[in-house]
């Protein structure tokens, strides 16, 4: 960016700031650059580009004011929640305004005969559950940030978590959202019914990373608590076989809580950080999670501990008590930093592949791991083919970053070749917009655009992310044809850090 | 048993040539539902568009095209023990799954398993351009792009012609049981909302003529110890009941054809409101059927969505009277331009199922 740009930036971000502050606690209208560097980037730190400005509103009629002064002034809105996402989806733009939800934290009503809460969007995952709790009741999905994230953040990603095979993403636990749009209107999407007349807005809302309008309040359904969880820990020695185990469990009618699946790599580490019992000498390892009436929680273990007997476990272990379980999960859930502490830098992806293609996928990874020359340790959501292969990288070696990002576009690759998709549960973001056009053709582009369109014309929300534009297509190819693009500077990843 | 989409798409590159508006038909059983057809629609049939595409038992995944009847489907899962698990009303044995999809039809099960919204994994449809698209996939997770899969859910066909649906499918429960209890209507909906707050297996609450039935369904234990805990009398001949209830053919609806039958989607703890006339409750309380008072004339839908709202949901006037009129909830003014916008990016002549839904759409 040019001197005079930046200048420019500068002017509109004090003039801009002063017209917020008329109506926002002016502290909560963030301008200085130190403050607003920790806005930079959100849980993929790789990415990261400085707002020029950040606020936090506290009432609707403000993010309502927000929104009409920037459509007004053709000013893109960032919408942000805890920051914990991990497509760069809450990327700043350079001349935008971050819109943080964070001052959104109440829960404004549980209703436990109806099941459902009313809640704003900067409330946590994990609170939800929490304040249900006391009605013997949860919010379903539990992505692993839920101590963190925010269920606006969730709706706009369609967060996952261990449990969806039994209890859906997002989409599946939505009854309403109050939108306001690019324009400032308000809009009530859903109800308090399961269903409404006409198209599904609510599906197409959840998931949409942002880019369609700005959710102020939603509705979310609570679940009677399961009365017992047990886990079934099995080692294997190939990770064949630990697949097939997985398929059997399915076959025998049984749908489990969770299923997760570990490789030999992310079993070591996992195991080293969380000392959670689990058999290093194994290729693979599964947790399989089964819940439900205390009857039909035994009937179901005492069926999975003996498939996986059957089927040449190499060892199992079955949870008898709370702590246990805590214990065996721990492993698991602790894979992210455990494999942080085994290399300096780790690169996260999210394909998902039918079920059977496993063993053919981690193959053809471990091929490239060896051509590429990084290791890759693999989690796994076993139950429903969302795989986590996460990259060992150094980024202070130069170039390094670069091969990573490479493999990891391979990775999504072959995810879509053998029938999957690049992302399952973090989203698109900056971070997967270059591998759209693998699993969507310019048609299909073309569509969301007229989708996107129809919300939000002169594109201000969130611009850069989720869809690639026709033109960035036409660069990547050319890219993938090692021409180079005439352009140029579209070619550069935008907003790459250096982290010097 | 075969893929006519490159006939479809032609048909419909003529249709959008010409601004020849098309009235999409599969089986043609959920022709009473919706707007009555406006004159002048040429016919898109998409009953030869048929045929199971995969289905593989172990990843819960089955692809069909939109033609494909619903009874074929649910043989070929019954072979492997499994189900649709929204329990889609079959209207008739030529009902097809795209029309299930597009008027967004699941069954009793629906608030614990999920409705044919919630299990749709990907479609293929063929947009007023004459494009034939996918979007989604046949694997469980996948939020790459809009989710155009599931907002076609409820359309009516107004926003494309589907030709391929892949589904989340689930395995049948081992065991399942009917209790019925006698209750009023308001107690009934007490009793519903409070068994569905405990982690027990149900997966049916319905209320009729003063009697209450929850079905249990899951593993044998299960429904046998929640069945001695809950008491009830056990229903014989349970699977005809939830059958007939899916498919609306128990008694209540055969009188459907002098009174008009409301379908009210609401708060499921909502009371039931005074008005002279017959409730079915289904979908544990979120789902109400009304029919009118017998001699009387049909009810003000004003006055229908006046009670909907208060009840937190929606109303539609699913089958018989006026249907040259709106037969959906009213949309507030904003909704109506977006939704009328979202028509025009994806049909931008206006060719698919004109006035179907609403008047001005």
């Amino acid at each position: 960016m040019s001197q005079a740009e930046t200048t420019g930036i500068k002017r509109n971000r004090q003039a801009l700031a002063e017209r917020f502050r008329a109506f926002i606690d002016p502290e909560y209208v963030i301008s200085d650059d130190e403050t607003l560097k920790p806005y930079e980037c959100d849980g993929l730190s790789v990415y990261c580009e400085m707002p020029m400005l950040v606020v936090l509103p506290e009432t609707v009629e403000q993010v309502q004011k927000v929104l009409q002064i920037c459509h007004a002034e053709g000013v893109p809105v960032v919408a942000r929640g805890a920051g914990t996402g991990l497509c760069a989806g809450a990327m700043p733009h350079p001349e935008g305004v971050v819109l943080s939800l964070a001052k959104f934290n109440r829960i404004l009503e549980i209703d436990p005969l109806a099941r459902a809460a009313r809640v704003q969007p900067g409330v946590r995952n994990l609170a939800i559950s929490e304040a249900a709790n006391a009605h013997g009741l949860y919010y379903g999905p539990d992505p692993s940030s839920q101590i963190a994230c925010t269920i606006g953040g969730n709706v706009a990603e369609n967060s996952g978590g261990v449990h969806c095979l039994k209890y859906g993403l997002t989409v599946h636990n939505l009854l309403g959202v109050e939108l306001l749009t690019v324009e400032g209107e308000r809009l009530s999407i859903g109800s308090e019914g399961l269903d409404n007349c006409g198209a599904d807005l609510l599906a197409l809302l959840t998931g949409s990373e942002g880019l369609l309008g700005i959710v102020t309040e939603i509705r979310v359904k609570l679940l009677p608590t399961p009365e017992v969880a047990q886990v079934v820990m099995a080692g294997f020695d190939s990770v064949q076989t630990a697949g097939d185990a997985v398929g059997s469990i399915i076959a025998e009618g049984i749908i489990p809580g969770g299923l997760e699946m570990m490789d030999s790599h992310a079993i070591v580490a996992a195991e080293a950080y969380a000392k959670a019992g689990y058999p290093v000498d194994a290729q693979a390892l599964l947790l399989c999670e089964v819940d439900g009436t205390e009857e039909e929680v035994h009937e179901h273990i005492d069926a999975v501990e003996a498939l996986f007997r059957r089927l040449g476990a190499t060892s199992v272990r079955t949870s008898h008590s709370e702590e246990e379980r805590a214990r065996l999960w721990k492993g698991r859930k602790s894979a992210f930093p455990a494999v942080g502490r085994i290399s300096p830098d780790y690169y996260c992806m999210d394909g998902t592949i039918p079920r059977s293609q496993l063993a053919h996928v981690l193959t053809e990874m471990d091929r490239m791991s060896q051509a590429y020359g990084l290791r890759v340790a693999n989690v796994f959501h076993a139950g429903d083919g969302n795989l986590h292969p996460l990259i060992l990288f150094d980024a202070n070696r130069p170039g390094e970053l670069e091969r990573t990002e490479e493999f990891g576009a391979k990775i999504l690759e072959l995810c879509v070749e053998v029938g999957g998709c690049i992302t399952g549960e973090h989203g698109v973001g900056v971070e997967k917009i270059r591998q759209m056009p693998k699993q969507f053709n310019e048609q299909e582009l073309a569509q969301f655009h007229r989708i996107k369109a129809v919300f939000d014309p002169d594109a201000t929300l969130n611009p850069g992310k989720g869809v690639p534009t026709l033109r960035q297509c036409q660069e990547y190819r050319s890219l993938d044809m090692n021409i180079e693009p005439n352009a140029g500077a579209a070619a550069q990843h935008n907003g790459r850090c250096s982290h010097e | 048993m075969s893929d006519i989409s490159s006939q479809l798409q032609e048909q419909i590159l003529t249709a959008a040539a010409e601004k020849q508006p098309l009235q999409i038909v599969g089986g043609g059983t959920k022709a009473f539902m919706g707007r009555q057809i406006e004159p002048g629609q040429e016919i898109l049939s998409l009953a030869g568009h048929s045929g199971i595409v995969s289905y593989h038992p172990v990843e819960l995944v089955l692809t069909a095209r939109a033609g494909t009847p619903l009874i074929e489907l649910e043989a070929a899962l019954n072979e492997h023990n499994q189900m649709l698990s929204f329990e889609p009303p079959v209207f008739g044995e030529t009902a097809t799954l795209g029309g299930t999809l597009a008027c967004n039809l699941s069954g009793p099960g629906r608030p614990w398993w999920g409705s044919v919204r919630d299990q749709v994994l990907g479609i293929k449809m063929i947009n007023g351009l004459g494009e034939h698209l996918r979007f989604g996939g046949q694997v469980m997770k996948n939020v790459a792009g809009y989710d155009v899969s599931r907002l076609q859910a409820g359309a009516l066909g107004t926003l494309g012609v589907l030709t391929e649906v892949s589904l989340k499918v689930l395995p049948k429960p081992s065991d399942s049981r009917t209790l019925v209890f006698e209750a009023g209507a308001d107690e009934a909906l007490s009793i519903m909302n409070r068994r569905a707050a405990e982690p027990k297996p149900l997966s049916g609450a319905c209320w009729l003529d003063g009697k209450l039935y929850l079905r249990l369904s899951g593993a044998h234990s299960a429904v046998a110890s929640t069945a001695g805990y809950w008491g009830g009398k056990p229903l014989e001949y349970a699977e005809d009941f939830w059958q007939q209830l899916r498919d609306q053919q128990l008694p209540f609806f055969n009188a459907a054809s002098e009174q008009p039958l409301w379908r009210f989607s609401v708060n499921p703890t909502a009371r039931i409101p005074r008005l002279d006339g017959r409730w079915l409750i289904d979908w544990g309380g979120a789902q109400r059927w009304y029919l009118g008072q017998e001699g009387q004339g049909p009810a003000d839908k004003a006055e229908m969505e006046r009670l909907a709202a208060a009840a937190g949901g929606q109303v539609s006037l699913f089958r018989g009277g006026d249907r040259s009129a709106e037969v959906m909830h009213s949309q507030p003014e904003a909704m109506q331009r977006l939704q009328q916008r979202l028509k025009q990016a994806f049909d931008p002549d206006g060719l698919f199922n004109r006035g179907r839904l609403y008047s001005w759409m």
